[in-house]
Parts: C-alpha cells; sequence; structure tokens
C-alpha cells in the first residue's frame, strides 16, 4: 500500500463500485429477452396484430430497461462525479 | 501507436459563456447552443409547414404528404391511448414529440443530443409529473388523494413513493439511454485510430442515435399519456 495516497484508493474503489454497478445490466437483457420472445410468439398465433405487439413489446422493454439504467447512472456518477472525494 | 489515436475522448458537456446573475453562477452550455439550433430548426420548419398546408392542394406535393403522414401518425398514437380524449393532449404530445426526437437526432449533426443533459430531461419529466396531477385533481377531486390510501392505509408510503418516483423515473430513462449513446460515440472518436473512423461510426449511429432516439421519443410520450389517461376517470 506504500505510494498510494487515499485520493487514489477512493477512485480505484470507485472504479470497482462503477463495474459492479453494471452486473445491474443482467436482469434487463434477461427481461427484454423474455418479452421479445413471447413477442415473437404472439406474432406468430396473431401476424394481423403485428403493430399492436410491436408497440407493446417495445413500451414494455423499455419500462423494463429502467433498472438497467440506473446502475448505468449510478456508475457514471461514480467515474465522473467522484462524490467519495471531500 | 500514439500518432494513430485521433484525439481525447470527449464527450462532457463544456461551458461556452460564464456569468453570474442575482450573485449566481451561471453557465452557457453546449446544451443550450444545441436547444437554439434545434428550437430554430423546429421554427423554420413550422412555418414552412404552415405555409405548405394553408395553399394544400387535393394532390398533395411531396412534403405536404410528408406533413400529413406525421400528423396522421402522431393523431394516431394519442388515440391510441387517450382515446375520446386525445384532442385536448394532441398539442402537446406532438410538440413533446417533435422536440424530443429533433434532439435525439441532433447527434447525427454533430451536436451533443440535449436530451443527454439530466437538466432537460428532468424538465420534460416535470411537465408530465405537472400535467398528470393537474389532470387527476381536476377529473377526480378528493379521491385523486384518497386513492393513494387503497386498497388497504398501510400501503400509503408505497403509493406515494410510486408517485413521485414517476418523474423521476421517464426523465432518467431518457437521459440514462442518450447519454449512453452519446458515451459510446464519444469513446469510438476519442479512442480508436483514425483508419477506424470511417464507415463504421455510420453504424453505430444509426443504432445510438436513429434507433434508440426514436425508440424513446415514443416510450416517452407513450408513458406521459399512459400516466395521463390513469388520471382521466
Amino acid at each position: 500500500m506504500n505510494g498510494i495516497s487515499g485520493q487514489d484508493f477512493i477512485f480505484g474503489c470507485s472504479a470497482i463500485g462503477a463495474g459492479l454497478a453494471m452486473i445491474a445490466g443482467i436482469g434487463p437483457g434477461v427481461g427484454q429477452g423474455i418479452a421479445a420472445g413471447h413477442g415473437a410468439s404472439a406474432v406468430g398465433r396473431n401476424p394481423g396484430a403485428r403493430s399492436d405487439i410491436t408497440s407493446t413489446m417495445l413500451l414494455g422493454q423499455a419500462v423494463a430497461e429502467t433498472t438497467g439504467l440506473y446502475g448505468l447512472v449510478v456508475a457514471i456518477i461514480l467515474m465522473f462525479v467522484k462524490p467519495f472525494t471531500a | 501507436m500514439g500518432m494513430l489515436i485521433s484525439n481525447e475522448p470527449d464527450f462532457m458537456i463544456h461551458d461556452v459563456l460564464h456569468y453570474q446573475l442575482f450573485g449566481q453562477d451561471l453557465y452557457l452550455t453546449t446544451t443550450t447552443i444545441g436547444m437554439w439550433i434545434i428550437t430554430i430548426i423546429i421554427l423554420l420548419l413550422a412555418i414552412l409547414a404552415s405555409r405548405t398546408m394553408k395553399k394544400a392542394s387535393d394532390v398533395p406535393g411531396v412534403f405536404q404528404n410528408v406533413l400529413e403522414y406525421a400528423y396522421e401518425m402522431l393523431d394516431k398514437m394519442a388515440a391510441g391511448i387517450l382515446g375520446g380524449y386525445s384532442k385536448r393532449f394532441v398539442n402537446y404530445i406532438g410538440t413533446i414529440f417533435l422536440f424530443i426526437l429533433f434532439c435525439n437526432l441532433s447527434g447525427l449533426l454533430g451536436l451533443r443530443a440535449p436530451t443527454a443533459d439530466f437538466g432537460v430531461t428532468f424538465l420534460l419529466g416535470m411537465f408530465t409529473f405537472f400535467i398528470v396531477n393537474y389532470q387527476g385533481i381536476k377529473n377526480r377531486k378528493v379521491r385523486h388523494f384518497t386513492s393513494l390510501f387503497e386498497p388497504t392505509p398501510i400501503l400509503f408510503p408505497i403509493n406515494l413513493i410510486g408517485e413521485l418516483a414517476n418523474p423521476l423515473s421517464i426523465s432518467l430513462r431518457l437521459f440514462a439511454n442518450l447519454l449512453s449513446g452519446v458515451i459510446i460515440m464519444g469513446l469510438w472518436y476519442g479512442m480508436m485510430p483514425i483508419l477506424l473512423d470511417i464507415g463504421i461510426p455510420a453504424a453505430l449511429h444509426i443504432y445510438c442515435d436513429v434507433f434508440s432516439g426514436c425508440i424513446q421519443t415514443y416510450v416517452f410520450c407513450m408513458l406521459t399519456m399512459v400516466y395521463i389517461n390513469d388520471k382521466m376517470e
């Protein structure tokens, strides 16, 4: 630990924290995949309702994406705003 | 290798002008200038459109055709969610739709997208919040507040947080999507060797600016209408 100042240590830990925060990307990925799969099977069953199904699917996916984006915002704040340095 | 790196990655908001008003430090940022440019573009389009529609002909020209198609699309989108109330809100929804769409697409012009600034999207989210609550109080009177205690009073804190989180979540969604696009484009232009700056960014622009931007515009307007529709009966 010699030669590492407290400031540098906090920057390093912030970078690790930002990487950990992006684990939040797993959930929306799975959720959007499930939504897209069900959307595809719905179009297969009822091709006439394709536009309605697509817009509903995109809306649901965009809402499901929010939690992942919260993770992104936390990561970006840790990386660029540096809230833990006085 | 150092010679081939084009320049430093740059995706931050920059201050163009620093001034003081009422003792506050204020900055004229790239976001403000981007919004001016977009406002001017939309204004010019609107003037051109109203001129075209004043002498509209039975056999539409190209521009009139595009205008009619765009208006019909907006009208259909509003009517699909709001039903009979759509006439009252289609003006507002159309306005924010055009503004957000042009902001999101402004990355193609080389601007930093104004919607990748939380100051802009939070304001748009607050507009939604105030419209939703105004409609709720106007249409449901006291039930707007008592519905927070349904189905049981114990759920009041959760209902309250759910109401207050709406503007935050829709503004953060728009902001974070655009910001991720801006960061990816900034990293690509800043970090890659100059040879990779030819051709390949076009594909990234299609995804980050056009696809993501259009979807997020649609989603923002859609969710605003869904929230309004919840308070209408």
